[in-house]
């Protein structure tokens, strides 16, 4: 009782701070007061956060090209004429829709299921091996995490760049760098730098340490006794591999897919460095394409319903699979 | 007895080939694509590599092995590029990391604490709105807070003029965010200014940061034991007392990895600050990624590019090793604890 009253005189921010944060009331319900302001307070941060968010939708809705001179936040109509005009041709370019869909959900499928199939198996190695060389193995898988995928894109594109397929003045195709033409020079057929091919191989340079990570901080939370049990049973290391410990890990095998996923999904640094030909285009690069050099020039309306498309599948997987992504995260930070 | 043991040796003898097995298809793909290029960096780091080398790559006849040139020149600003200073960039690199975790790890944990509140009306749905900001792609968010933060457009400067008018000064609000270069705020941080564009960030990143650290926070709240608080407040404590006592603490070991993993997407947040400000005004926001990535892409002195990237790999290993350590000790802690 004497603690009620000491804080009737406090001002409300020390209110606020020394309200009862266990979510354990021991029953009593929130006094009406405290639910408002408490309601207020939440509204204000769902106000901040859904600020930009209706902005962009409000945008998309939109059927003029120009940018707002004021602020909108409800859309005062509901035109589906920029969705339209970008699901029919997305750019100045001869591209369809369908193809950038297609660039980039086989990039990061591709990407991700490559990484995914490798690196589980060496996950399982670092985490139930005991190996001469396990530690500096690991720390050579570790190495590369720690380069930013920038950093990684020079000698990755000055390697890929090395790799052309040319056909040469007398007809015959080579391969360079196994064979040049005769006068050194020939007509560019396949460049494997400025192709989903060589952009895929990069990034999974990148995923692939990341992928091998984040699976054996969770292998290592698996319990063995289930893996005794088996050997006993007379499994071999091969039979409880594929029966037991990849059963198990079908959840965090399913986040780190997902995680890699999005970030492949949003990837831009590595797709604009390496890739010319719009065809090759993905949807996040096409985004990046048309916010353009001056903002006055930006059709807006298709912009923003460009984005909400780019946003949208990012969006429902994070939101179906929050608690485990975050949890996958964690339990690989930690034992990271 | 004998063959027995024999055969035992054998299997053993396999047994331990296994692990290699296992490992060798990740080897053989991070050989090619991963090992075999860091190596390749770090040799080029050394030359004079440029874009009339890409045909023949290290067998050109014109390339030439320069050295420490590379890197001398780096951090020394004596690359022909206007207003670049490493130190400077290097500087503002940690302090936009720093900044930014030390703001969204606090507010992520308050807003958390009060998403817990028990008898809260509506706390699903905003459980689920607060995590939209996390959903949104980089470049989204970017073009949207570039936008709020235009000239004559925008959103902020109206919000502002707003505020401006009800003090009794009508004036329209043109505050230039992206291209003013002279620091609001004098000598904040000695040796890289702090302009405009930099507040812009912060704010905006900050819409993007809590929101993860708040989940976070929520996940560890809900594993606090309840009986902790119940016996606290029987003892007499308050709810303050509790909440420093109780919650932070426990809080503590769920939230250094969550701020450590924190610390270094910002340090490295390429995509936003690209698209946000490009590094500018005059690359005073200006991360090291963003350098890298102008020094390929559109500068195309891949041996500088290459010394620049062996550079900053040395700087990730040093904060590696800081942050390592700090999550060490969390663990330690919570084992004692």
């Amino acid at each position: 009782m004497a603690t009620m009253t000491s804080e009737k005189n406090k001002n409300p921010i020390i209110r606020f701070l020394n309200m009862n944060t266990s979510g354990q009331t021991s029953g009593r319900s929130l006094p009406l007061w405290r639910q408002i302001l408490l309601q207020v307070i939440c509204l204000a941060i769902l106000a901040s956060v859904m600020f930009p968010i209706m902005y962009i939708v409000t945008l998309s809705f939109s059927s003029k090209t120009t940018r707002p001179s004021q602020l909108e936040l409800i859309p005062k109509e509901i035109s589906f004429v920029a969705y339209q005009q970008v699901l029919d041709k997305p750019t100045g370019n001869p591209v369809t829709f369908n193809q950038l869909l297609k660039n980039s959900f086989v990039l990061s499928m591709g990407v991700g299921v490559v990484a995914l199939m490798v690196a589980v198996s060496a996950a399982y190695a670092f985490s139930r091996f005991k190996f001469k060389l396990r530690e500096i193995l690991m720390v050579l898988v570790f190495i590369p995490l720690l380069m930013p995928a920038v950093g990684l894109s020079t000698p990755l594109y000055l390697l890929l760049n090395q790799v052309q397929v040319k056909q040469c003045a007398d007809k015959s195709i080579v391969i360079q760098p196994i064979a040049t033409c005769e006068d050194g020079k020939g007509k560019l057929q396949f460049n494997l730098r400025d192709s989903l091919w060589g952009v895929g191989i990069a990034m999974t340079a990148t995923a692939l340490p990341f992928a091998v990570w984040n699976l054996k901080g969770y292998l290592d939370t698996i319990p063995k006794e289930l893996e005794e049990a088996a050997a006993i049973d007379g499994a071999n290391v091969n039979q409880t591999f594929w029966q037991i410990v990849i059963p198990l890990a079908m959840p965090q095998l399913a986040v780190t897919f997902f995680l890699g996923f999005i970030g492949h999904w949003q990837e831009f640094v590595l797709t604009w460095l390496f890739l010319s030909q719009p065809e090759d285009y993905t949807l996040a690069m096409t985004l990046y394409n048309m916010t353009g050099q001056y903002a006055n020039s930006v059709p807006w309306n298709r912009f923003a319903a460009m984005a909400v498309i780019v946003a949208l599948p990012v969006a429902v997987v994070y939101i179906a699979l929050q608690r485990q992504i975050v949890g996958g995260l964690t339990t690989g930070s930690v034992k990271g | 007895m004998a063959v027995a043991k024999s055969t035992q040796k054998a299997r053993k003898k396999r047994q331990s080939n296994l692990p290699y097995l296992y490992l060798l298809p990740a080897f053989l793909i991070m050989g090619v694509i991963t090992f075999y290029p860091l190596i390749y960096q770090v040799i080029i780091s050394f030359t004079n590599f440029e874009s009339k080398h890409l045909l023949l790559g290290l067998k050109s006849p014109e390339l030439e092995f320069i050295g420490f040139k590379n890197y001398i020149d780096i951090f020394t600003a004596a690359l022909p590029v206007e207003n670049f200073n490493f130190f400077r960039v290097l500087e503002f690199n940690f302090w936009w990391a720093l900044s930014n975790v030390f703001l969204h790890v606090p507010a992520g944990v308050l807003i958390a604490t009060l998403l817990n509140t028990e008898g809260l009306w509506l706390k699903r749905i905003y459980r689920a709105a607060y995590i939209l900001p996390v959903v949104v792609p980089p470049l989204v968010v970017a073009t949207v807070w570039t936008n709020i933060f235009d000239e004559r457009y925008g959103a902020m400067n109206q919000l502002l003029a707003m505020i401006g008018g009800f003090f009794g000064n009508p004036d329209p609000v043109y505050i230039r965010w992206f291209e003013d270069v002279k620091p609001p705020i004098p000598g904040f941080l000695p040796g890289a200014p702090l302009t405009l564009a930099y507040y812009a960030m912060m704010i905006a990143n900050f819409w993007l940061g809590w929101p993860f650290m708040s989940v976070v926070a929520t996940g560890a709240l809900q594993s606090i034991p309840k009986d902790l608080y119940e016996a606290a407040s029987i003892d007499g404590a308050t709810g303050n007392q509790q909440f420093w006592n109780i919650t932070v603490p426990l809080l503590r070991p769920a939230m250094i990895p969550a701020a450590v993993y924190g610390f270094t997407l910002s340090f490295n947040l390429f995509n936003f600050v690209f698209f946000m400000t490009g590094g500018g005004p005059a690359r005073s926001t200006e991360l090291l990624v963003t350098f890298a990535y102008n020094l390929v892409r559109n500068l195309r002195w891949y041996g500088v590019a290459a010394a620049f990237a062996v550079i900053i790999f040395i700087v990730a290993l040093i904060v590696f090793l800081i942050t390592n350590r700090i999550t060490r000790a969390t663990q330690n802690y919570q084992e004692a604890g």
